[in-house]
């Protein structure tokens, strides 16, 4: 038989065997037990934004794992499925709708670790009954809760990250009054996410009058020799970098270092701000100050359990396990810790403890968090993750981050928790904002009393 | 034997001229049609919502990139582009016509679409092949960056994503996806029986004159500069719907970096694999390029579920789906239509083998 024949014959021999495995395998599935709570992950492993996929997602994983471990929430033991959306808005769709129901349970909590992957699915989630859970990323309004009931963001938003890092510049040169006539370059991915920042910045930039440069390059971004050329040529005083996936982001600190361009004047976002982004670019990394909302480190209480109790068993996610207790990595156990403080809420608030959610319990959940020193102490992840409240009406974390800075072989954490220096003032843009978009899609704001 | 055509003589010039001359395939079509619009009552809202109205859209986009490129033989790079024209039309239409029915508005869209596409046709006139495919490429990014960088486009939104309006027509508003399918599939099935019928008519012939042989087709009375600007407005109209239903219908966004490069490659590939020059061909290419990789991604899960690390299997779906390609170009190099082709030549004589 020749190799054309061998083809002919085996090729559809092998799909119908696929398919009739999925048909089986998605019967099979629909046998549910009792008292389980169901989690749709949709990942990114492959692609430009691996790094961030497989660290966050990895995090994310191990500790519904680790929960299982230690006996579930009051009992009720975690499940999951993964879905891959390779970081791209149409895919995240997909495995959005891929996810939604899973036998007879539906998912609660959707992260799409991806401002383009939030905006595709966020108009979704009232009518589902999902919580949108955005850890640090996403729509900046909808942290007004009365227009954005199902929307979250646990872990401060760009607005707030913006204006803590004008404010952390502001130090440097000596105070507000010493930014006049100075020049900021916004350096940023063509995405929606990259631009997510201005409206703050812009407004910043007015009240302080220092001149703001926007510049942007199209993902992904792996070429940015005229941006930088244009940097120098403008004479600019400081950068704030906004890039996504390890690729771009290590090449702007190439870059920078070939134009001459001071790394120690270069900001970078929590989403490129990583040992990931940093360590591919070398020695020219060294300098770089980044904005983190969730700490590097494994002496945490809780991720060194998660290294002795799921690693010690074999059952790790991580492929590589000395990246446990890296920036995303320890982002993910974050965002997945404050999943299952939602839950506890809500199994209490609605007298169901030990017992499955649904949708509209887990929203009281997350919107019911109040993570305090000692609850953070409590997980074991104080000093991690920043302290916030949610209510009715805010639906935003913590608005602070810890300002870091590469050393060459790890991050330095230079601060504490910082604040953004008017936090009514971003609070005042997040409420106009969203008082426009409830306008134009004719939505009513709920009221919060 | 189930697919044989003795016995049907055709004894007028109606009959002769039928779109499907073929009882056999009135039949098929007619039971084709039947089950897509039955399909919302069994299927659930996962695929109607992320498989067939992405599926049905896609293919209608590469039923337009097929138009261009496999009937009249322009290599073009910027279907996405002229998507996103589309898409941000029908967003500005909705908005700044009051009550204007969303039908109306899609194919406004397209007609904006197709004006779009005149211009960037232009060049074709003066270049062809992998030229025109390189000054093409110009209009996939100069669109996205006009729309990215005038605020009228987007109604200066500060995030540059737009919540799509809901559908509307009729004073009816289509929100369920069992009702976006039906809109869905109504355009499509009009418009791929526009494009069929076109094709084999006298303005597809004027087409793959100008494609086989544009001196020729000069010669014989043709004038390039019509056929080859129709061929582009036609195009982009197709193009200009699909991206108008692919935000308001399946993304529910419309943003600029949705409609990327990357979208223009994969119409192209849609394009290749499912058949140059074919209509079936856009259809199947579509499904194959969309839902290859989704099939491919629940396969992994649930047969491998968590027992293998789930970075290797997304990997490991890359390449698969890769050498699939690979293996089509090699094996069938005329696209998984004529693969339909050969197997109905097969079923004229099925079960028996002479």
């Amino acid at each position: 038989m020749s190799t054309d024949k061998i083809f002919r014959r085996v090729v559809p021999a092998i799909s119908a065997a696929a398919f009739i495995a999925i048909a089986a395998a998605s019967t099979a599935a629909t046998a549910q037990e009792a008292q389980e709570q169901y989690f749709g992950i949709p990942s990114s492993r492959v692609g430009p934004y691996s790094a961030m996929g497989t660290g966050y997602y990895g995090g994310i994983i191990d500790y519904l794992n680790y929960v299982n471990m230690k006996g579930g929430v009051n009992g009720v033991k975690l499940t999951y499925d993964e879905c891959e959306t390779e970081y791209n808005a149409a895919r995240t769709v997909e495995c959005y709708q891929r996810l939604l129901n899973k036998g007879d349970q539906k998912m609660v909590v959707f992260d799409t670790l991806g401002t383009p992957g939030a905006y595709a699915v966020i108009g979704r989630m009232a009518q589902d009954h999902v919580v949108l859970a955005q850890y640090g990323y996403g729509r900046t309004d909808a942290a007004d809760g009365r227009v954005w009931p199902w929307v979250f963001n646990a872990a401060g938003h760009y607005w707030g990250q913006i204006a803590v890092k004008m404010n952390f510049i502001a130090q440097k040169e000596g105070g507000v009054d010493k930014m006049k006539g100075k020049t900021v370059v916004h350096l940023h991915i063509d995405t929606a996410y990259g631009r997510e920042p201005l409206p703050a910045m812009r407004q910043i930039a007015k009240e302080w009058d220092f001149k703001l440069i926007e510049i942007a390059i199209p993902p992904p971004g792996l070429e940015q020799q005229s941006q930088w050329l244009q940097i120098r040529r403008e004479k600019a005083d400081w950068v704030t970098f906004w890039g996504a996936g390890s690729g771009m982001n290590s090449t702007a600190i190439t870059t920078a270092a070939r134009v001459g361009f001071p790394r120690e004047k270069m900001i970078y976002v929590t989403f490129g701000g990583a040992e990931e982004d940093m360590i591919p670019a070398g020695d020219a990394a060294k300098g770089t100050f980044v904005a983190a909302n969730a700490a590097p480190g494994r002496d945490y209480p809780l991720i060194a359990d998660i290294l002795k109790v799921v690693y010690g068993a074999g059952k790790g996610n991580m492929q590589n396990p000395d990246r446990v207790g890296t920036v995303y990595y320890n982002r993910g156990v974050g965002a997945a810790a404050m999943w299952i403080e939602a839950l506890k809420n809500a199994q209490r608030i609605h007298n169901k403890v030990g017992k499955t959610v649904n949708g509209d319990e887990f929203r009281d959940g997350y919107e019911a968090l109040d993570i305090t020193d000692d609850k953070l102490k409590e997980i074991g992840i104080l000093g991690m993750s920043a302290p916030f409240k949610m209510s009715c009406a805010k639906h935003d974390g913590s608005e602070r981050f810890k300002m870091m800075q590469w050393d060459g072989k790890k991050f330095q954490i230079l601060t504490d928790w910082v604040a953004a220096p008017d936090p009514a003032f971003i609070r005042k843009l997040i409420e106009e904002s969203a008082a426009k978009y409830a306008a134009e899609n004719n939505i009513t704001p709920r009221t919060c009393s | 034997m189930l697919y044989r055509e003795a016995g049907q003589f055709r004894t007028s010039y109606a009959q002769d001229s039928q779109i499907f001359p073929l009882r056999q395939d009135r039949i098929g079509i007619a039971i084709l049609l039947i089950a897509a619009v039955m399909l919302p009552f069994v299927a659930n809202s996962y695929w109607l919502s992320a498989i067939l109205i992405p599926w049905l859209v896609l293919s209608l986009v590469a039923l337009g990139q097929n138009i261009l490129m496999g009937y009249a033989g322009q290599l073009s790079l910027g279907s996405a582009g002229f998507m996103a024209v589309g898409a941000f039309a029908c967003y500005n239409l909705i908005l700044r016509i009051d009550g204007i029915p969303f039908v109306v508005a899609v194919a406004l869209s397209g007609v904006c679409a197709a004006l779009v596409g005149i211009v960037f046709g232009l060049p074709s006139l003066r270049i062809r092949g992998l030229y025109l495919a390189v000054a093409t490429l110009a209009s996939q990014f100069f669109i996205v960056w006009a729309l990215d960088k005038f605020g009228w486009f987007k109604n200066y939104d500060p995030a540059g994503v737009i919540t799509a309006q809901p559908i509307v027509m009729f004073g009816h508003n289509f929100a369920t996806p069992r009702e976006k399918y039906w809109v869905v599939l109504a355009i499509v099935a009009v418009l791929a029986l526009l494009a069929k019928n076109m094709a084999r008519g006298s303005v597809g012939r004027g087409w793959m004159a100008v494609r086989d042989m544009d001196v020729a087709a000069e010669v014989m009375g043709f004038s390039l500069l019509r056929t080859k600007l129709q061929a582009f407005a036609i195009s982009s109209f197709y193009c200009g719907v699909g991206g108008a239903l692919f935000a308001f219908a399946y993304l529910q966004t419309v943003e600029p970096s949705a409609f990327g490069i990357d979208l223009s490659f994969r119409i192209l590939f849609m394009v290749i694999i499912g058949g140059l020059g074919t209509i079936m061909g856009s259809f199947l290419g579509a499904g194959f390029i969309l839902l290859m990789p989704i099939f491919l991604n629940i396969f992994f899960h649930t047969v491998f579920g968590k027992a293998v690390d789930a970075t290797i299997t997304s990997a490991l779906e890359q390449v698969i789906f890769g050498v699939m390609i690979i293996m089509f170009l090699i094996f069938e190099p005329l696209g998984l239509a004529r693969l339909w082709q050969l197997t109905k030549e097969r079923l004229r004589l099925w079960p028996f083998k002479h």
